[in-house]
């Protein structure tokens, strides 16, 4: 039998014009040509769901921080019996994953191990929690605290009196490293948790497959999943303020959004305006730390910094408001649907297996709203304070003539940032102009033209041979790569032509003319009513949500963020269909099937309206059914019809 | 009209009284009242074959008859039998149960723009004849057109409280012969683009989370019978969503034949049975009314649907049947689910176990 891979990274030349890519990074991040024979051996995915571009130099950062702290806690603190961290490479400029199993001798060891650990985890979970409230907390205010002043002319007088000893340019120096040090310590915060809010998540889903057998995942996701987190705040925020500025009349102040200065000055201006303007500033901190990215990218924008953009979706949400729409999530029913579903699978449980599930479901449920809300504090917030800073350094070394555009430093090593601070130092030190002036401006833009030319390949979905089946717990959870996903991948699914196959990540059905996004910047161009195909989404898209009527992405599992999101505002979505977002023209009709995990181009549709009904029927179907059975049994007056019916409901 | 003492409408007010329908129309009163989409008819009450056998004038012949029969005697038991039947079916109904019965049957007619073929089916009372269960296949006449077709039908169904399975069955139970009594529905002839059967729990397994679907094109009797290999899904109960498809072959399907008003069984093209006979959202529709049964009974149902395919889409699926569930529901909801090793406990050890498990290392 031919066993179908996908191809070696030593096989695949890089884009025109990206010729020596590699030197952009740092060695131990690209696949050397003298380990071919072992790179060769592993099994490497594309992790597009967080780095979906061509990652700058710089921008290493952030899967180097995050995916060697997820690493470091499976392997170092909490000893996961069967998994280790993941290895991470840069290929053609995007980001592979290889999962690093244990050995089999040494997974019994590490079970008692683990159970010390991750035990007193999950039995002092709110306590701990709390205290990370507050090291995370701290860690941002102390990012927050950071500068990146240029250098004076000369030392401040008082610090030359009284003693200091020392200049700005060493606490200039200083504070590039603290930059970097409290994000490594923030990334290591991020997954003190999460891995084992995944394990416990876990326990409950291979019980509920182990009594239930196939049942579906997004059953099991319903029933662990809040409905109140504060990932979704921000997006309630605007809501909030768009119907205070109803309340109080300010809807006519919004006309001109992309204008934040003017348009809170006008309504600062305005009766009733300052009001306005105290719940704004209220929210805007820490709420706005959002970034309609994945805090990944020097260039994600976050609304703090970009005021137009929470200003325009509180004018989409005043104008619902004022065409009578419902613009809130649907949380009395979803609370309801929760119940139902728990309800309904307890239901048919022993006593025994009903403790243990009841047991399973309550730990899942306390340990769960940190795999949401973790979100907001790292890749939001705290990321969102991180690039601010380091674009302000940027921007600083660009006045002092080191590369020509504010985002030029995104172009180097964060070590070489280092070494161009140091010669930076060093000229203001001499006396004498700095080198980097005469080297950097030509380097960053023969290194942008490489960034550019990467960016015009896609990347492989995976590299090398995949293994027979994927076991691995966290790629099956995180990123959704199952043993079927890998042989759509491979083409081998035999899915139609006009056919999408993916995770039925969020239930329902819709039909709607497909809106194909890319990249945050084309948001404006979705439409009521559009069916949103994208790469993968982020979780500040929520403001389009209630726009749109299903989604489609190309990757992510059942707890990617479209996924989470999806099931919180009610819609259907498929994901990780591998190339919907690539193969999917704007305009075209779809219909999503969100109970299946199928997407269908249909050729010839039915009207607008009509498909507008199916959508709003089929989006209830489940708790309407519900509901119409309560309603339909209340009578209990045809209990007794028949003996042998009553038999087997006394069971 | 709707109700005497020998007819009840299946929409009538009156509450289904199993003595007087039998189990059969007793459900389907029931359902109906529901609110379920079961086919328009009437049952034909036990009061109708009570007076029928009272005329007749033949209750101390069956008794005689039965009396000092051997149940291992399979030579005698089918004589009394034949001779049973054919008193049954020669004789006349009685003219009030016969006036009810035609003013029953045109008040269905009038229903419709133009005459409709109907299905007799019997509805027996309790265990007088052999398994419930099979109740649907023994007695069912399709597509019968015409008042005098639909009569000697009725008595055909009344007869069949003595086919030699009946009465062997009676005699090896030890199940007296007094008071045996059989009611007959009448219901409008759905006209089945497919049709099929659904359990409210995984037969397989005893997992009671999922609801499975057998379905075929044309009428369901193919499926019902056994004689055609039907599609066959699985659906969670809870989430109404598919978890496992696989196509039957279903080469044949029961589908009316106007040139001799009745049916003709026909081939199925390749490229039929290459497809499932039902759409994903008529998927959803049979299970949820398949749920809903479960949950009006109170216990695991075995129903029997069809999709009209004189209705429009969305008001197509129609129940023709539902009862219970008798071979896996008839233990403890506990013995039902399936028999995994599951650890009561919860917490560190069995989150350790799941991740082994997971992970392919227990």
């Amino acid at each position: 039998m031919t066993e179908k891979s996908f191809p070696s990274p030593y096989d695949q030349a890089p884009a025109a014009g990206a010729e020596g890519w590699k030197d952009l990074y740092a060695y131990n991040l690209v696949f050397q040509q003298n380990r071919r024979e072992v790179e060769e051996g592993k099994f490497w995915f594309c992790d597009s769901q967080h780095w979906p571009t061509v990652t700058k130099p710089f921008e290493t950062i952030g899967f180097e921080f995050a995916v060697s702290c997820l690493g470091q806690y499976n392997t170092r603190h909490l000893l996961i019996p069967p998994a280790n961290g993941i290895e991470f490479r840069i290929h053609n400029g995007y980001v592979f994953m290889s999962p690093v199993g244990v050995p089999e001798a040494e997974i019994a060891a590490r079970v008692p191990e683990f159970m010390a650990r991750a035990g007193h985890y999950f039995q002092n979970w709110e306590t701990l929690l709390e205290q990370w409230q507050g090291k995370i907390h701290g860690t941002i205010d102390e990012l927050n605290a950071l500068s990146f002043a240029a250098l004076p002319d000369k030392v401040d007088i008082n610090d030359v009196t009284s003693g200091k000893g020392t200049g700005p340019n060493n606490d200039l120096l200083a504070r590039y490293d603290e930059l970097i040090a409290l994000t490594y310590r923030a990334w290591q915060y991020h997954f003190e948790f999460l891995n084992l809010g995944y394990v416990a998540y876990l326990d409950f889903f291979s019980f509920c497959t182990e009594v239930f057998p196939g049942i579906p995942d997004q059953a099991v996701a319903k029933m662990v999943q809040g409905v109140d987190m504060e990932l979704f705040r921000p997006d309630d925020e605007l809501k909030k303020l768009a119907k205070l500025a109803v309340e109080l009349g300010l809807t006519g102040l919004f006309g001109d959004t992309e204008n934040p200065e003017a348009t809170l000055a006008g309504l600062a201006a305005a009766s009733g305006g300052t009001e306005w303007i105290a719940a704004f500033t209220e929210a805007k901190d820490p709420w706005f730390n959002f970034t309609v990215g994945n805090g990944f990218y020097a260039h994600d924008k976050y609304w703090i910094d970009h005021l137009e953009l929470p200003l325009g979706y509180i004018r989409d949400y005043i104008g619902r408001l004022q065409n009578g729409q419902i613009i809130d999530r649907p949380v009395a029913e979803l609370v309801a649907e929760r119940d139902r579903i728990t309800e309904e699978y307890c239901e048919l449980l022993s006593p025994e297996q009903l403790a243990a599930f009841e047991g399973k479901l309550g730990l899942a449920r306390q340990v769960y709203p940190y795999v949401e809300n973790h979100n907001f504090y790292i890749e939001h917030w705290t990321m969102g304070v991180f690039w601010r800073k380091a674009r302000e350094l940027s921007a600083m070394l660009q006045q002092q003539g080191f590369w020509a555009d504010a985002d030029g430093m995104f172009f180097l090593r964060r070590d070489e940032v280092r070494e161009a601070l140091f010669d930076y130092v060093t000229g203001w030190a001499v006396g004498a102009p700095a080198i980097g002036p005469s080297y950097w401006p030509e380097e960053v833009e023969r290194r942008r033209g490489i960034v550019d030319a990467l960016q015009q390949q896609r990347p492989q979905p995976a590299l090398n041979t995949p293994p027979a089946v994927i076991t691995e717990p966290f790629t099956l959870m995180l990123w959704g790569i199952t043993s079927d996903q890998i042989k759509n991948w491979l083409g081998d699914s035999d899915a139609p032509e006009g056919e999408f196959r993916g995770m039925a990540a969020s239930s329902g059905v819709a039909e709607g003319p497909a809106r194909v996004i890319s990249s945050s910047d084309q948001l404006s161009e979705v439409r009521e009513g559009d069916i949103l195909v994208a790469p993968v989404t982020a979780p500040s898209w929520g403001p389009i949500f209630g726009k749109i009527r299903a989604t489609v992405t190309d990757i992510g599992g059942m707890m990617s963020h479209a996924a989470i999101v999806c099931r919180e505002y009610g819609m259907p979505a498929v994901t990780g269909t591998g190339t919907a977002s690539s193969q999917i023209v704007t305009g075209q009709w779809l219909r999503v099937d969100g109970n299946n995990g199928t997407v269908t181009i249909v050729e010839e549709h039915a009207t607008e309206e009509r498909a507008a009904e199916d959508h709003v029927h089929d989006l209830t179907l489940a708790g309407d059914a519900a509901m119409q059975l309560e309603q339909t049994l209340e009578p209990a007056g045809f209990e007794a019809i028949d003996g042998t019916v009553f038999e087997g409901s006394h069971a | 009209m709707t109700t005497t003492p020998y007819i009840q409408f299946f929409d009538g007010a009156e509450a289904p009284n199993h003595e007087l329908l039998g189990g059969k129309c007793a459900s389907l009163v029931a359902l109906t009242q529901a609110g379920m989409p079961v086919p328009p008819g009437f049952a034909i009450t036990t009061a109708s074959y009570d007076a029928f056998i009272a005329a007749a004038g033949i209750e101390h012949d069956i008794h005689t008859l039965l009396a000092d029969l051997d149940a291992d005697d399979v030579v005698e038991v089918d004589r009394v039998s034949a001779q049973l039947r054919f008193e049954i079916e020669s004789r006349p109904v009685p003219a009030d149960v016969r006036a009810d019965f035609v003013a029953a049957y045109h008040a269905l007619q009038a229903r419709f723009g133009e005459p409709v073929p109907v299905a007799v089916r019997s509805s027996a009372t309790a265990e007088d004849l052999p398994d419930a269960s099979f109740a649907g296949q023994q007695d069912t006449y399709l597509w019968l057109n015409g008042i005098e077709d639909v009569t000697e039908h009725i008595r055909r169904c009344w007869a069949s409280l003595f086919t030699s399975r009946a009465i062997t069955y009676r005699l090896k139970n030890n199940i007296p012969n007094e008071g045996l009594s059989m009611a007959v529905a009448v219901q409008k002839m759905v006209n089945a683009r497919a049709a099929g059967v659904a359990i409210t729990m995984d037969p397989t397994t005893g997992d009671r989370s999922k609801i499975v679907i057998e379905a075929s094109y044309g009428l369901g009797e193919l499926v019902v019978s056994g004689l055609v290999t039907p599609d066959n899904v699985t659906v969670d109960k809870i989430m109404l969503m598919v978890v496992k498809r696989v196509i039957g072959s279903k080469h044949a399907e029961l589908v009316p034949d106007p040139a001799n008003a009745g049916l003709v069984e026909l081939e199925v093209s390749a490229a039929r049975r290459a497809v499932l006979s039902i759409s994903e959202s008529e998927i959803t529709a049979i299970a949820t009314i398949a749920k809903k049964a479960e949950k009006h009974f109170r216990c695991p149902q075995d129903i029997e649907w069809a999709l009209d395919r004189d209705l429009p889409d969305g008001a197509n699926l129609l129940l023709l049947q539902s009862r219970p569930e008798t071979v896996h529901s008839s233990g403890s909801t506990a013995d039902a689910a399936p028999a995994a090793a599951v650890t009561g406990q919860f917490g560190i050890e069995s989150i350790t176990r799941s991740l082994l498990i997971q992970a392919g290392k227990a």
